[in-house]
């Protein structure tokens, strides 16, 4: 197999409501990845973007419509799609464009504009139900999320107090990301995260993340181009994608079965045997609280039903035995559904190069995974990225 | 090198930058219509709701009986085989009590909280469950294991829709 | 390339203009069923990757990745959508076996363009929402402002592009998939309905419902699932800017399928497109599309296309065979799916199972699709029965 670096990252802030258009996003996300690189647009042989729902933005094709924001005029360009986990995925999309021969150098951009949508981009996830058999019913996406958390909690006898604090972890961290809408604010307690507005029970306001603008972009080259580039190449060492039935009613919630398959195909890849010993960093997708620790266990980074105990005994901490979203992630940093991903993406490149400033993982992390999940809580992409310390 | 200098843009908007008239947008309201074929599963199960009646499929692989019903068995690749009635109750898999619609926008005090769930048919193989609303049923008195019973649109007001059942109560 | 990727299975639903009586699931199933059937019955489940093409507004539904695995036999496998034509699946398709660690990957696209009430409002809602939708027009006036200026580049005429419409009819009436195969001349085309000058009636394409669903193999497998391998020799696809007022070259002249054509050229090894290919499957949305695309393919020089019509070139019995099948003219309009109704055409007959519309002799074969107005993006691929 062909090897495949990560050779630069970028972003925009994520914001709740940015000024820029969406191809304005993808430009600012895709210069800063080409600057950090070193590169020009003119060294880019192919673009590989992605985006979730066409219906926020109200732009059919909006791949087209985001492709010269993405310096995809007059070159390939292919947009991926599979809902929330779009932006760890299009990792695995650009990765085969150079792993497979075609491509040398590709330009990854995830963008996501939800604030567009009037009165809330909530109305427009109605528009993800079976068109027959559920739209009727009226059903808020937050609804089928709760259902997957009482599942969850109920499963293993976790309570409220426990997904809070998995909340709050990524909430605080989050303040130290300079991408972050809350960049420098005043940290949350547990009891805050109790006490804010409950949505649809068991989720209250601050278990999710919020809504935002941004983009987010990485770059990738062939191993020949990456040496010539960079002394600090990020290796991309596995990826692994699973989509479960959309008969999503007929699974049991309590556990993300699609998130272990697609974890141990990227671990086969990556030759990983053991990851709760061997992976040295986490960013799991953490839309909600209680959903990183649900992906901690699908990622088989953590036992099933022991991920509460592990976070309260600091296993997850940023000095702790495998560090989970120093990023902050879409928690604590926004949630623009496909940049959201990405910036899962970009952590690891950051972390993994020693380039994270005060989020910086003590002891030279060598070996990270990123995860993204979507459609109708069933699909995972993950991605297991490397460097080699000398 | 510090990944800061990596971050630009994203430039974040206030609500008085916007309501003062200094941003300007294009407002456009979406006008997509579809009229999707609900194919021969779907349309026979349609088609028992309004009669009042909830219709399976048997596979002939693997011994399942489907709810939602199918023409193929999605785990062995088969053509699926009898249709089967199945019972208009049910036990609450997962369920939650909700303060916001569909669009985000809250639920006026006073007013019943929707109370999305996860019901799995009896009839059906286990397992095997529909999403639909609950009533007629104080939101702490919900349970998961709590056994519920459909609640019919009296017929003349079917039309052929999940709606056709209004709810599910717990008998 | 050092490593070749081979289409060893093929399958598609009955296509018609309506299709009340199945589901996409059902109408996909069929599809899938048939491709696994001809790839020596393999199951699904030991399938290592799928690839569906679609975009959420022909849907309807947010997210449509999300329905994707049940009716293609792909639950708890790896599964992705490429929001592109299906041309741009096969090369997504292709590069997963190309990376070494996929052997098997089957691909998918469908239309249920029947179910979509209000299409010109899909599709103006491509169009940039703050400087062309706002013009309240409906969008298919972008195909008369590019058919206009590629007449008036190249001294194309509304005759030589009628033409076009009345080969390709004439060539589905030898189709049995085909919905809009006529006996139609010149005449009839100049004569229909005016739509967005120059452009008529029966220049345009009509919307049809089908699913269509390929299994690709690699090298080392494709003999375990058929005798007839066909070989992917070359795949590119590009995008011009989506922006129409800065297109420049792009209103007369199909710069994203110049685009793609010199780079699947390239990795097939192919300097004389209309020598060492022996026929073509192209776009033809519009009438005046075909003889466009032709000449940004290379398959002859600009402003020739029409002359070459003429004499008899692009006919079922001429030197260079153009949508034999019948087009999308012909066949019908199968919106992501387009582009896979092309590659089936080509696998056909280069299969040498075209029925009556067999051509003789031929090893090598080009597909093009385009995306459709308003969009720039094109994509090629070559094929051939030849390893
Ligand atoms: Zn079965």
């Amino acid at each position: 197999m062909r090897k495949v670096a990560v050779v630069g990252a970028g972003m925009t802030k994520f914001a709740r409501r940015a000024l820029e258009t969406p191809k304005e996003l993808s430009y600012q996300a895709s210069k800063a990845a080409l600057d950090s690189a070193g590169m020009k647009l003119k060294d880019i042989d192919c673009v590989a973007h992605g985006s979730a729902p066409d219906a926020f933005d109200g732009i059919h094709q909006k791949g087209e419509y985001l492709a010269d924001g993405c310096g995809g005029w007059n070159k390939p360009t292919m947009r991926v799609f599979v809902g929330g986990a779009t932006g760890v995925h299009a990792i695995a999309h650009g990765w085969y464009h150079v792993a497979s021969g075609l491509a040398d150098t590709c330009l990854v951009v995830c963008e996501e504009k939800m604030s567009s949508a009037m009165p809330h981009a909530q109305a427009f996830f109605l528009t993800i139900f079976d068109a027959i058999t559920e739209r009727a019913l009226g059903l808020n996406l937050i609804w089928i999320f709760a259902l997957e958390m009482k599942r969850y909690m109920e499963r293993y006898g976790y309570t409220k107090e426990d997904m809070a604090l998995s909340a709050m972890k990524n909430k605080n961290q989050g303040l130290k990301h300079p991408a972050s809408q809350f960049y420098g604010g005043n940290e949350l307690t547990v009891e805050d995260i109790l006490n804010s507005e409950v949505m649809a029970s068991p989720v209250s306001r601050l278990d999710v993340s919020p809504v935002s603008d941004g983009a987010a972009a990485i770059v990738l080259a062939s191993e020949r181009t990456a040496r010539r580039l960079t002394d600090k190449p990020v290796w991309i060492e596995g990826v692994g994608w699973c989509l479960d039935t959309a008969y999503w009613a007929t699974r049991d919630l309590y556990y993300p079965r699609y998130t272990e398959i697609a974890a141990r195909k990227a671990y086969k890849m990556a030759g990983i045997r053991e990851p709760h010993k061997e992976i040295n960093i986490a960013e799991p997708y953490d839309p909600f609280g209680y959903k990183q620790l649900h992906h901690m266990e699908g990622l088989l980074l953590s036992p099933k039903g022991k991920t509460v105990e592990l976070l309260r005994d600091g296993h997850f901490d940023m000095d702790g035995n495998l560090p989970m979203c120093p990023s902050g992630g879409l928690l604590g940093v926004g949630n623009p559904i496909a940049a959201a991903g990405t910036l899962k993406l970009c952590e690891l490149f950051w972390q993994l190069r020693g380039e994270a400033g005060e989020r910086q993982v003590p002891g030279n992390p060598r070996l990270g995974v990123a995860q993204a999940w979507g459609d109708l809580m069933q699909v995972s992409s993950v991605v297991v990225m490397g460097i080699n310390n000398a | 090198m510090d990944h800061k200098e990596f971050i630009r843009g994203g430039t974040a908007l206030s609500e008085d930058e916007i309501k003062s008239g200094k941003i300007f947008v294009e407002e456009d309201a979406l006008d997509c219509r579809y009229a999707w074929d609900t194919g021969v599963a779907i349309g026979r199960y349609l088609a028992e709701l309004k009669k009042g009646k909830i219709i399976a499929k048997k596979t002939n692989c693997c011994d399942r009986i489907m709810i939602p019903p199918r023409m193929f068995c999605e785990l062995c690749y088969r053509p699926s085989g009898a249709w089967t009635y199945v019972q208009d109750t049910g036990v609450v898999n997962t369920f939650s009590i909700s303060n916001i619609y569909y669009d985000a926008s809250r639920v006026p005090s006073g007013e019943p909280n929707p109370m999305p769930a996860v019901i799995e048919i009896d009839g059906a193989s286990k397992g095997m469950g529909i999403m639909h609303l609950l009533g007629e049923v104080k939101p702490e008195d919900v349970k998961i294991g709590m056994k519920v019973k459909a609640v019919w649109k009296p017929e003349s007001e079917r039309t052929g829709s999940i709606t056709d059942i209004e709810y599910f109560k717990p008998y | 390339m050092s490593k070749k990727v081979a289409i060893v299975g093929l399958g598609y639903s009955s296509f018609r203009t309506t299709s009340q009586d199945v589901s996409y699931r059902e109408m996909i199933f069929e599809a899938a069923t048939k491709c696994y059937e001809d790839a020596g019955g393999v199951h699904p489940q030991d399938i290592d990757a799928f690839v569906a093409c679609s975009e959420d507004f022909m849907e309807g539904i947010s997210i449509a990745d999300e329905y994707v695995p049940d009716q293609l036999g792909a639950v708890l496998k790896p599964v992705q959508s490429i929001t592109g034509d299906g041309l741009q699946g096969l090369a997504s398709a292709a590069m997963h076996v190309l990376t070494g660690e996929l052997d098997l990957v089957t691909l998918s696209a469908f239309s249920k363009a029947s179910n979509v009430l209000h299409y010109a409002n899909v599709v103006s809602y491509a169009c940039d929402p703050t400087y062309v939708r706002p013009l309240k027009e409906n969008p298919y006036f972008i195909a008369g402002l590019e058919m206009n200026r590629y007449l008036y580049e190249t001294g194309t005429t509304e005759e030589q592009c009628a033409m076009v419409t009345a080969k390709n009819k004439g060539n589905a009436l030898f189709n049995p998939t085909a919905a809009y195969g006529a006996k139609i001349d010149v005449k009839d085309v100049l004569q229909s309905d005016p739509l967005f000058s120059p452009l008529k009636y029966l220049d345009k394409s009509q919307d049809l419902d089908g699913a269509i669903v390929f299994l690709l193999a690699s090298e080392e497998k494709a003999y375990q699932y058929t005798d007839k391998p066909i070989w992917i020799k070359g795949l590119g696809w590009a995008t011009d800017t989506p922006n129409l007022d800065n297109r420049l070259d792009g209103m007369g002249d199909a710069v994203y399928a110049r685009l793609a054509a010199q780079k699947a050229y390239e990795m097939a090894g192919i300097t004389y497109p209309r020598k060492e290919i022996h026929f073509a499957e192209l776009d033809d949305t519009f009438s005046f599309k075909e003889l466009q695309h032709l000449e940004a393919l290379n398959i002859c020089s600009r402003g020739e296309a029409g002359k070459l019509l003429e004499q008899g070139v692009f006919s079922k019995n001429g030197d260079f065979p153009v949508n034999v099948s019948g087009g999308s003219l012909g066949v019908g309009y199968l919106h992501e799916a387009n582009g896979l109704q092309r590659l089936m055409e080509v696998v056909l007959q280069l299969r040498g199972e075209a029925g009556k519309r067999q051509l003789d002799d031929v090893e090598t074969g080009l597909a093009f699709a385009w995306r459709g107005i308003p969009t720039a993006t094109g994509a090629a691929a070559v094929l051939s029965s030849r390893y």
